[in-house]
Formats: C-alpha cells, structure tokens, sequence
C-alpha cells in the first residue's frame, strides 16, 4: 500500500502528443463519461514536441470534422514537392516518389497543433497536466498496469529532498495509455519486462534535429516541401534534410540521420550545419535568424520493428511502438489513427487485451507493411538501397521477402582497423557555430539542483573501454553537448551536462554499451520549443 | 485578516524574446506565458501567512483579458481561496492597475497587500508604490524577509546598501523580492480542486476606472549585434587597435 496520494480515472494517457490527444478526444467522442487524463511531462502543451512536419489530413477530417474552418495556429497547404540529391556545391533534382507527393497535405508545427489539439481535449473534458513527469508504472497487486506514479518534485541533487519537496501522487486507472513518443522510457521498462519485443526486429532509430528560421522576406516560399540527400552524407550513412517553407517569412529546416551509422568519429548535428551552408541553402538562411533548434529521435523500424503493444492494464501506441512511415517520413498521421483505434477499443471493451491483434489488421499496420523494406534496403549503401527502394514502391510492397532490421547500438565500427570516411565538409558561417550555441535556441531548462536523469549504469566502461573502443562517441552524438571527457588523459572522466539536455533519447538509443539509461527529470524540465 | 494577492500574466521566463520585425512590440504568438514569478513568490508568502493561523483568506487579483484567468487558477490551485479577474481588453499602465486594485481593496479591505516587486515584462516596479500612495497606507518594498507582529510588520528589504529592516503599520503594500521565499509546487488534486474555487469576473468599467495612459511606447529594438572581433598578434598592435577607436 502506498502512502502516495491517489487519482483515480477511467483511463490515464501518458504524453500529450498527437496519438495520447487523439486518443484521449476519440474516448471522450464515444463515452463522454469516461474520466480521462494525460500526463506530460513539458512545463506546457508543445515545449516538448519537435517535428518537420507535413502531415496527411485525413485522421484529423475524421478526428475533427470541421477542423479546416478552425485548423491550428500554423497550417499551410502544401504547394510544391521537390527531392534533391546534393554534392558539395552542387544539385539535381530527382523524380518525386509516390511517397514524397504531397498534394492534399499540409505543413504544420506539431507543437502547435498539439495545443490546438489539447484545447478540443480539454473542451470534451479531458483532464491534461502539464508539468507532470509519469516517473514509474504503478503496478496492481496482480502484477498487471494499473496507473502510473507522478515524479517526486523538489529533490536535490544528492537526493536530498528540498524546502519545496513535493511527493509525486499515484493515478491509478484500469487502463495506462503510454504515448511518450520515440523511445519512452516507460515504454521501454515495459517492453523489457513484458518481452513485448520478443517477436519483433529490434527497432531503429535515426535523429532528427530541426531548427525554425526567420529569414529574410521572399527567401520562403509558403507550401514549398524540399527534401534533400547525398551531401554531407557518405553513402554508408542513412539520412537526408528537409526544408517546409511556412508563412511569415519562416522556414522550417532539418536533418535526419540513421541512428545505424557506422562511424563512431560521426557528429550527427555538423551533418546537419554543413547541409544548411550547401549554395542552394546557404542562399535562403542568409541573413536570417534563428528562432527555435532542437532535436528528437525518430522511430525507423516500421512493421518488422513493432513490438506487441497490448500488455495487461496498458496500451503502447504511436511512436512508441514505432508506426512512422519511412519513405514518407510522416508518423503524425499514423500516431492520430493508432491513437484513436486504441480508443474505440477501449470504449468498446474496456479492456487493452486484443488491441494488437486489431492494430495488425488495421490501416495503420497497412501502411506500415507496404513500405517494411524501403529503410532496411539501405544497409547495403545508399545507391543499392535506392534502387531496392524504387522496386519496393513500383511493387507496392508485395514481393514476398521481408528484410529484417538490424539494432543501432551494436552498428558502431571499433576504432582499431577502422577509418573514418573522407568528408569534403567546408568551413561554415551560418549559425549556430556549435552544439552549444544551438542548444540556447532550444531554451531547454533543468533545476541544477535534481538528481541527473542520465542514469550511467557501469560508468567505469567510459574511462576504460570505451574510450579505446570508439573515443566516447557520447561526446559527439548528443546534439546538445550533454556529455563531455574532461580532465587531461591520466584522469580523464565524464561530465554529464545534464541541464543542456533536450529529452531526445538518442544517448539512451545509440550507446554501444547500452549503459545510458534516459529517465525523466523533474516535471517541467527540459526543453521549451515554440512552433517546433 | 484578508490578504490580497496581484498577479500578472507575462511572457515566461524561459521564452526567447523577439522584438517584431516592425518595432512595434514583442512577439507573444504562441508563445509561453505564465504568472510573473515575483508574484507566485507573493502569493507563496500570503499561503505561508495564512497556514501560521494569520489570516483567514488569500485572494488572488489579476487585471487583462480573460486569458489571464489561466494564471488565476495557478494561483487557487497553489492555494488561494478566491479569485478576481479585473476584466479589461486594455493594455493598463502601473497606474491604471493601481486605481483598479484601490477599488478591489475598498471592497474587501485586506489587513495586507502582497504584490511581486516588478513585472519581468515591462521591469516598472511602480504598481506597489503607486497603490500605497493612493491607498495612502505605508509600503514596505522589495521585501526579502517579513514578520507580522500584530497590527504590524518587520519588513527586510534589499536595497542598493545592503538590508534595510523597518516597521510598517497594517493595512499597508508589501512587494516581494526573489529571497522572499521559493514557491511551492502544485500538487496534481490541486490543479482539480481550483477548478470549484470562486473566480469572479468584473469589469474595469464596473469598478469606475477609467484608463490613462501617462506613458506612449514608440518603438521597441533589440540590443545591437555583437560585432565580430578582429584578432590582434601582440600588446602593440592591441594598443594601436584600442587607440584607433578612440578607447585609450
């Protein structure tokens, strides 16, 4: 028994995305008697929320009919689709797949339009609170989910508990939605505990990092979707930009990489720098500035990756699970459907026990199936992967061989007999001129004075394997410079810049050792992203 | 005795201001906004009152649109009893807001007024002082330490020299520095609880106040760019560098 507080609901949602919003309005839609709630850890609807991001319609015409007469804060419809294969400096434009045509679709801020989306939740009587971490799974005496425990606030860093300590209370509820987004922490615990995975590929992930530009007026053309590849990627690395041209003189630009790369002297984020300073780039960020970065981890395992996402008392969904489409790369559409099929299932039996056997059979698992081969086929480089890729598209999916998915933590090459590619990379101008300066933009925010949330199982592998192994490739795949070697070679150690960090996941997802475990710090820490 | 609380709803600490293109004010689209925290410290220090057994009710005051009633649930769900929301689509000056607040007191009389030492938004600190004036009761400002002693109060305020303590009688208007005291989180039941507390609506017409602006904001900038510095090889050429820019 617990000497928490508790809340009871009908159902608890963790994570105020767009499959836990959809989720929650779609209970209240068929039984508006349900008591619903959603927890999210950000300090505020959206500050945790980063994505490019077109987006398909159609959940959202029947989520909310009528939402095009009231769409959310940022909504172009998309005008122009073009695909791009950079070299250093110069460019040819490729046939625009199937996947990539955007017609019909719109850009948006995710951020923003999961606000816009918390507000028809709350309107239906959903409960949301912001500012709240699901710290652990509270579990019945059965041994099943039964609700999830809030986070103890005011805890130092010794975890010593402060003036301002605050116990975390308990939501108990016969049914745990977890919607935590790509690489959930509690998602994770679950899946390992339940061996959810047991049937599935491991999943893949790659990072996205984003940055939103003020630039200077005619440089963005509202509706224009761009999508580039090759430069500054070598061919063994997975990964692309986008460029989604918004209104107001305002322009959405990223970067994705493949969490499968082999390099461990890699930096994700120069990537990223280096494509924005490539002419035809360079030319529409000059003289702008740079309103909001950030990054998250992106889920790239589709069908082979999901792991079984009905476990006793829970539901995975979304991107926890894993149900993003890679050649599109849309996850949005997809998180909304599985959100609100996980709904009606519950309102229907009141229960988790057959949702995945119903996922599997839905549009959602479809979709996913159609294009399972499209990510795998680049393990073998990009132009072989190209080629498999446009015959997994003109085949619709249906050749009968399913390529299996490999895991990101073992794809590091040992330093010893390895050399990294040459990269014809350039000396840049455009900010920002490093992880540091990026990570201001991304206003993130922690309590100096809480226990670090990078949990470092042996950390004794740093200093004596790993930094032989691959020279601590922590200290260059965390897009906001959270880890650091310091002190001279005989007393070399690790520095956890905790504050700095953005909630990404990708530490948790592409250490070799597996020994960075990602918990959540104190509810409403962490980034404070606007329009991302 | 009663004490009231004044609350604004600012742009969040953590944002990243940006001035608009035109000059013409800051960007608040879709931005954060919060209560100001000087007046959660305020509000904190009125709940610390009131669990020591002196005072009886906390009263939670904001002045705007109604998108500031966010900010007065915040304020029960810390533990307020009541709210007012002084409804008005203007934007007030420190001395429209005063007036206003003289008004809120004349109808409830609190024994104590605590409000945050300035807005993070416009930096005035003048609401306080201005309120005391017109109420014509003493002020004790950016207070860090208070005690109530009866009919009155030993206030410790920072100022420029260091601490000044002094004697206040009550009623009079306290405003809260950062050392006050650290507010408290709110706990998840709260948040529901606040939703049943009162939140009373009236207008700033209803209150008889008319809006005076002494002050007319002509445009907003933001700080010049940082030059890019140039590197110099040694001393000499440093001194020829700063005497050339007319610094030595």
């Amino acid at each position: 028994m617990t000497d928490r507080e508790i809340m009871k609901y009908d159902v608890v949602i963790v994570g105020a995305g767009p499959a836990g919003l959809s989720c929650a309005i779609r209970l209240k839609q068929q039984k508006p008697e349900l008591m619903v709630a959603v927890i999210e850890k950000s300090s505020e609807i959206g500050a945790h929320i980063l994505s490019g991001a077109v987006i398909e319609p159609q959940p959202l015409d029947d989520l909310l009919p009528g939402w095009r007469e009231d769409p959310p804060s940022i909504c172009i419809p998309v005008e122009k689709d073009e695909i791009w294969l950079l070299s250093q400096t110069g460019r040819w434009r490729l046939p625009t797949p199937p996947q990539q045509k955007n017609h019909g679709n719109f850009i948006v801020s995710l951020g923003a339009m999961c606000v816009w989306l918390a507000s028809k939740a709350e309107a239906l009587e959903v409960d949301i609170f912001p500012g709240y971490a699901a710290a652990e799974i509270h579990y019945t005496a059965e041994g099943a989910v039964g609700g999830v425990i809030i986070g103890d606030m005011g805890i130092g860093r010794e975890g010593e508990h402060k003036d301002t300590y605050m116990q975390g209370i308990e939501i108990h509820a016969p049914i745990t939605i977890l919607s935590e987004g790509v690489r959930g922490h509690l998602s994770k615990q679950l899946i390992k505990k339940y061996a959810l995975d047991k049937d599935s590929d491991p999943q893949t992930y790659g990072i996205g990092m984003k940055e939103l530009w003020r630039v200077q007026p005619g440089k963005s053309k509202p509706g224009l979707v761009q999508h580039t590849a090759g430069w500054p990627l070598d061919s063994k690395t997975y990964g692309g930009s986008f460029i989604y041209h918004l209104d107001k003189d305002r322009i959405a630009i990223g970067f994705v990489c493949g969490l499968d790369y082999e390099d461990p002297e890699f930096v994700p984020f120069e990537a990223f720098q280096q494509m924005k300073n490539h002419p035809m780039v360079h030319e529409m960020l000059e003289g702008g500035e740079i309103l909001s970065s950030g990054a998250r981890a992106i889920a790239e395992g589709g069908y082979q990756s999901l792991p079984k996402t009905e476990l006793p008392g829970a539901l995975i969904i979304g991107d926890s699970a894993g149900t993003l489409n890679v050649p599109k790369i849309k996850g949005t559409h997809q998180a909304m459907r599985c959100g609100m099929l996980a709904a009606e299932h519950i309102a229907e039996t009141s229960s988790a026990v057959g949702f995945d056997a119903r996922l599997r059979d839905s549009a959602v698992v479809r979709e996913l199936y159609k294009v399972r081969n499209i990510r795998p086929a680049f393990y073998k480089g990009f132009w072989r992967g190209f080629i498999r890729a446009a015959i997994e598209t003109v085949t619709a999916g249906k050749l009968p061989t399913t390529l299996s998915i490999h895991p990101d933590d073992s794809s590091l090459k040992k330093l010893d007999g390895y050399s990294s590619p040459h990269r014809n990379w350039v000396d840049r101008d455009l900010p920002p001129r490093d992880r540091l300066a990026s990570v201001y933009f991304a206003t993130t925010a922690h309590d100096e004075d809480q226990p670090v949330h990078l949990q470092i199982l042996e950390p004794d592998i740093c200093t004596s394997r790993c930094v032989k192994e691959y020279n601590n490739p922590c200290t260059r795949f965390c897009p906001a410079h959270v880890y650091e070697m310091v002190g001279d070679d005989a007393a070399k150690q690790l520095q956890i810049n905790s504050a700095n960090c953005v909630h990404c996941k990708t530490c948790d997802i592409k250490d070799p050792y597996q020994i960075i475990n990602w918990v959540t710090p104190e509810g409403g820490s962490g980034p404070n992203y606007q329009n991302m | 005795m009663k004490i009231l609380i004044g609350i604004k709803r600012v742009v969040d600490y953590n944002v990243r201001v940006r001035v608009l293109p035109d000059g013409s004010g800051v960007d608040t689209d879709g931005v954060k906004m919060s209560v100001n925290p000087f007046d959660e410290i305020a509000l904190e220090e009125a709940l610390r009152i009131k669990e020591a057994g002196n005072a009886e009710e906390v009263i939670v005051v904001s002045a705007g649109g109604d998108e500031c009633q966010q900010q007065l649930r915040t304020g029960l769900a810390m533990g307020a009893d009541r709210a007012i929301q002084i409804q008005t689509s203007e934007s007030l000056q420190p001395l429209s807001v005063a007036r206003a607040f003289l008004k809120i007191i004349e109808r409830e009389e609190p024994g104590l007024v605590i409000l945050g030492k300035q807005a993070i938004d416009d930096d005035n600190s003048q609401t306080a002082q201005m309120l005391a004036a017109l109420w014509d009761r003493p002020q004790a400002t950016f207070a860090s330490r208070m005690e109530l002693n009866g009919n009155s109060a030993v206030v410790t305020r920072e100022v420029d020299a260091g601490l000044e303590t002094i004697e206040i009688d009550l009623p009079a208007v306290v405003s809260v520095d950062l050392r006050m005291n650290e507010p408290r989180f709110v706990k998840l039941p709260d948040i529901m609880k606040a939703k049943r507390k009162p939140l009373e609506v009236i207008s700033l017409d209803e209150l008889g106040v008319a809006v005076e602006g002494q002050i007319n904001v002509s445009q907003f900038s933001p700080p010049p760019q940082r030059e890019k510095g140039i590197m110099v090889d040694d001393a000499a050429q440093l001194v020829q560098e700063l005497k050339n820019r007319g610094l030595l």
